[in-house]
């Protein structure tokens, strides 16, 4: 005899000898459907859990390699003649194909940032008048001078490129990455 | 034998509060790797293993308790 648990349960919980006779014929046990779906969509989290670690792992292993690697070298990237107030220029820094702007603010002051936008990578575009840089994908704005975030998605600064002027010769001589 | 002592009804039980567990567990895990990825790509390494131990834990937590819920049904 079978357990009374283990019997099969129709969803109205009416008897089996009432039920249509395609249930009679191919019964489920409901209950233990329901108790193996749980179980399995467990299974289910606990490989979400797996991937999410793996992530994890991940970045850390990226984060591993980029350090070994990495040592940004100084790179001249203009002649501070070459660039008027309120002009600007794109230069590669700290690799090749990593586009960023180099704005001259007024007659001592200049500013690069990465030209990748920090919401989802657009390349920004420098409003000198407005002292803003502009990204057109998202109505994202980030102040010229500061290199953060005042209006659209973005919530981080641009990564900044620091500059040396020496001769007048303007290097880009190392990548500063910020939260805040 | 572990599972014999309970019911099916009660198994079910078991199953739902260990799936309410793992789930909180796994938003917390989603949450950290939003906050690991914000802070890494805002230039903050220090903070990548701790997260990434914080992961594991909760990965083994999870583990654990699906190994308990099979663990239920090899004793029924």
């Amino acid at each position: 005899m079978a357990e009374p648990e283990s019997l099969s349960i129709a969803p109205d919980g009416r008897p089996e000898n009432e039920q249509p006779r395609w249930r009679q014929d191919f019964p489920i046990d409901l209950a233990q459907d329901e108790y193996i779906a749980r179980r399995d969509f467990t299974k289910f989290m606990v490989l979400t859990s797996l991937a999410f670690a793996v992530g994890q792992l991940w970045i850390v292993a990226i984060n591993f390699f980029r350090r070994r690697q990495t040592g940004t070298a100084a790179k001249e990237i203009a002649r501070s003649d070459d660039i008027p107030i309120g002009g600007s220029r794109v230069f590669d820094y700290p690799e090749a194909h990593q586009p960023a702007v180099l704005v001259r603010l007024d007659e001592k002051r200049f500013v690069a940032y990465d030209q990748k936008c920090t919401h989802l990578s657009c390349p920004v575009i420098p409003r000198v008048q407005e002292g803003q840089l502009y990204c057109p994908c998202h109505e994202g704005s980030f102040d010229l001078a500061t290199g953060r975030p005042i209006a659209g998605p973005p919530r981080r600064p641009l990564v900044r490129i620091q500059l040396e002027i020496r001769d007048r010769r303007i290097y880009a001589v190392n990548v500063e990455e910020r939260a805040v | 034998m572990r599972g014999a002592r309970f019911a099916r009804h009660q198994r079910k039980t078991i199953v739902n509060g260990i799936l309410s567990f793992v789930v909180i567990l796994v938003i917390l895990q989603l949450w950290l790797l939003t906050a690991t990825m914000n802070a890494y790509l805002g230039g903050d390494h220090s903070i990548l293993l701790p997260a990434a131990l914080g992961s594991l834990f909760c990965l083994l937590l999870n583990v654990g308790l699906l190994r308990y819920v099979y663990g239920l049904e090899r004793g029924a």
